[in-house]
């Protein structure tokens, strides 16, 4: 790849980008994402391929290996564009009849559309697909039209113009000023403005900065980050660059989680041609900002996704948390000032400079801008990665979105916010979804899991569930979140085993707000959430697992089914 | 310092030190790159010893690494590496009764390793891949929507 040298340059490469990719021309997207890798797609890519070749259409038609698509319960998926044709549940046995049926001839192939279970129709069009219909997919949508391994095909969809409109001519303090009136808030679970952030990081002293890219995606049940990393890297590093700029830092760090493999590669292959492209480095476009990025590989801890934590892993030492009182902006990654933001926070940036504050404003609701991508798991129909502007309910989300629980059950709970989040009971679900809503109702936004529960879930059981999690992920510093977990697992073991008493819930309750206001980090502080939050609104269930010895949703084996209700 | 450089260095960590520079705040990449040539993908002693004499810090230091994260082994693994998702989503689908069938099969625990250092069985916290819960991981490719009854089968394959 030519290193281009200037703003003009790289305008100019977008356009032979564009040039070389006629939007008219026929081409298959295959969702290569992790969900549709374990259903075979590898070999429904070659098989097509292969069929191409033998039609002699190889040269006319392309198949585009990109990142997740969102909708995994549907994979492996084939997107024919420019119509938008979504194939689904695609088989290698398939891949010929797509070639010589539908690429040659125009036929539509009905077995391969969606069938809706309500209309009881086939949908031909993904964007008619009720899973998409709902969504607003500004972050994610890219992932479904470009080939994450290629850095022409982000430019040809415009990427790195944002960079183009900041290096040609935006000061930082105007970036600043922008992402500031945005509202953008943090996605990786705090909810803290951005932009105050940036600020705080811009005004401290020192010449030497750093900005760092949250990936150790640790939640159970989230896997938006990876999808995002996987599918669209650059978005990631476009918004970095620009956090880079208006802060004054010279260096950033991708720090990754170690189970995803797929992101680590990924990033690297992007890293390397915005490199060679000039993008990355020395002069970057002429314009006297350099800036470099690396790669830090986690090793497996969960309280590594705090930040203070996860700076200490990068500097080669364990992964526990520091005091708040020293703010990062100030005093981040050896000492530095450093400006921490997750995946999805890093690749909204760019979106809000390209469109601009106001529009992005215009999205979402006042306790959150913009769009959030959450996942969507458990006990729900289509399961998939969605993302929505800010403000939609719960309801619409599981059950428009979602399609509901399956297999005819009824629902429970829906989990939100990390195994620290809470689990929202059925009367709540017309809430909107954002930060401040999510909060009131004992929950949290976190990274954006979404974990739907039926009523074959015992929630005493999820309760021990995330406390099990969050006692081994405690890194041991503190003494109230070490033992304090320790403990409430213990109870809530023996309530599951029908030995608890009336005493262990009052225990746990008094528990709760030690370990909340004694413990250093997010970790132990949100670490009592999900047992107030199912003491809430199931205390129900734990009274039938004390009093009657039951376990209401036929869980918990050494309790016996009780009365369904 | 002396007494530190006296300990018998293994051409392994030298190699590995060398990618880095010789440079401690890579002490986790390092380990992941001695652990990614073993042919049990484990840490022995000796190169836990041998790392921390080639970059001059104290044993305890690399130890302290070793012990902390979960992507670090100290005992050696199975040719064939299961992984099994515990996240949420797997959980609420019952994943704990896919892992029974898996320790039944193999009769180890999680976290254990076949005595003929065949099967190595260990559990995580989501790959990510939730929508095919229960989700396990074996050699790198994944196994989706596994059910106890399923399990034997599946092992078949690796025997």
């Amino acid at each position: 790849m030519k290193r281009v040298e200037n703003l003009a340059g790289l305008a100019a490469f977008r356009k032979a980008c564009q040039a070389e990719r006629d939007p008219e021309r026929t081409m298959i997207a295959v969702c290569t994402g992790t969900g549709c890798q374990a259903h075979g797609c590898d070999r429904i890519v070659e098989g097509l391929r292969r069929e191409l070749e033998q039609a002699g259409l190889d040269g006319k038609v392309e198949v585009k290996t990109t990142g997740c698509h969102g909708y995994c319960e549907k994979g492996p998926l084939a997107v024919i564009r420019p119509e938008g044709i979504l194939y689904q549940r695609v088989k290698e046995k398939h891949v010929a009849d797509i070639v010589t049926r539908t690429i040659a001839n125009g036929e539509v192939l009905d077995k391969l559309l969606y069938f809706d279970p309500q209309s009881k129709q086939r949908i031909k069009l993904e964007k008619d697909v009720p899973f998409y219909g709902l969504q607003e997919r500004l972050v994610f949508g890219d992932n479904g039209y470009i080939d994450p391994h290629s850095i022409e095909d982000y430019l040809a969809i415009g990427g790195y113009q944002a960079l183009e409109k900041v290096l040609g001519g935006l000061s930082p303090e105007a970036v600043l000023k922008e992402i500031k009136l945005s509202e953008l808030r943090g996605r990786g679970g705090g909810g803290f403005p951005t932009g105050r952030k940036w600020e705080s990081a811009k005004a401290a002293p020192g010449a030497t900065k750093y900005v760092i890219c949250n990936a150790d995606e640790g939640d159970p049940g989230a896997y938006m980050d990876r999808s995002l990393l996987e599918g669209n890297p650059h978005a990631v590093l476009e918004g970095m660059l620009i956090g880079a700029y208006t802060v004054g830092a010279g260096a950033g760090y991708v720090y990754v989680r170690n189970e995803y493999p797929q992101a680590v590669k990924n990033l690297g292959i992007a890293i390397a041609s915005a490199r060679s492209l000039g993008l990355l480095g020395d002069n970057i476009l002429g314009s006297g900002f350099s800036f470099d990025l690396f790669v830090s590989k986690g090793g497996g801890a969960f309280v590594c996704g705090e930040s203070s934590a996860l700076i200490a892993s990068i500097e080669g030492e364990v992964g526990e948390p520091r005091a708040k009182h020293i703010h990062m902006a100030e005093s981040g990654l050896w000492g530095k000032p450093t400006v921490l933001n997750n995946v999805e926070t890093w690749a909204n940036v760019p979106l809000i400079i390209r469109r601009g504050a106001e529009w992005y404003r215009s999205l979402g609701s006042p306790g959150g801008r913009g769009t959030k991508i959450f996942s969507l798991v458990g006990k729900v129909r289509n399961t998939g990665l969605v993302e929505v502007p800010m403000g939609i309910s719960l309801r619409q989300i599981i059950f428009e979105i979602g399609g509901g629980i399956p297999k005819g059950r009824a629902f429970k709970a829906v989990q939100t916010g990390g195994p620290s989040g809470g689990c929202i009971p059925e009367a709540q679900l017309d809430m909107p979804v954002d930060f401040d809503e999510l909060m009131k109702l004992g929950s949290m936004m976190g990274s954006g899991g979404m974990i739907v529960m039926d009523d074959q879930t015992c929630m005493v059981d999820v309760a021990k569930y995330f406390i099990g999690f969050l006692k081994e992920e405690s890194c041991g510093k503190c003494t109230t979140c070490r033992e304090g977990l320790a403990r409430m697992y213990e109870i809530l073991d023996r309530i599951t085993r029908g030995e608890g008493t009336m005493a262990d819930l009052e225990l746990l309750e008094e528990m709760a707000p030690v370990i909340q206001q004694a413990s250093l980090c997010g970790l132990g502080k949100t670490a009592p959430n999900p047992v107030l939050s199912t003491l809430h609104w199931f205390r129900d269930e734990y009274l039938a697992h004390i009093n009657d010895k039951q376990c209401p949703a036929g869980v918990c084996q050494a309790l016996s089914r009780g009365e369904e209700k | 310092m002396g007494a530190m450089m006296s300990a018998e260095t293994t051409t392994v960590s030298q190699e590995v030190a060398a990618l880095y520079d010789h440079d401690p705040a890579h002490l986790i990449a390092m380990l992941q790159e001695i652990q990614k040539r073993n042919r049990n993908r484990y840490l022995p002693r000796p190169e836990l010893e041998s790392l921390a004499a080639v970059l001059q810090i104290p044993v305890t230091r690399v130890f302290r690494i070793a012990t902390f994260f979960k992507a670090f082994n100290l005992e050696p693994k199975g040719e064939h590496m299961i992984s099994l998702c515990l996240g949420t989503a797997c959980h609420v689908r019952g994943a704990a009764r896919v892992l029974e069938a898996f320790a039944g099969e193999l009769k180890i625990s999680g976290g254990g390793t076949t005595a003929d250092l065949k099967f190595s069985l260990e559990t995580v916290n989501c790959v990510g891949a939730c929508a095919l819960g229960p989700v396990a991981v074996i050699d790198d490719a994944y196994y989706g929507e596994l059910e106890p009854e399923k399990v034997p089968e599946l092992l078949k394959q690796f025997r």
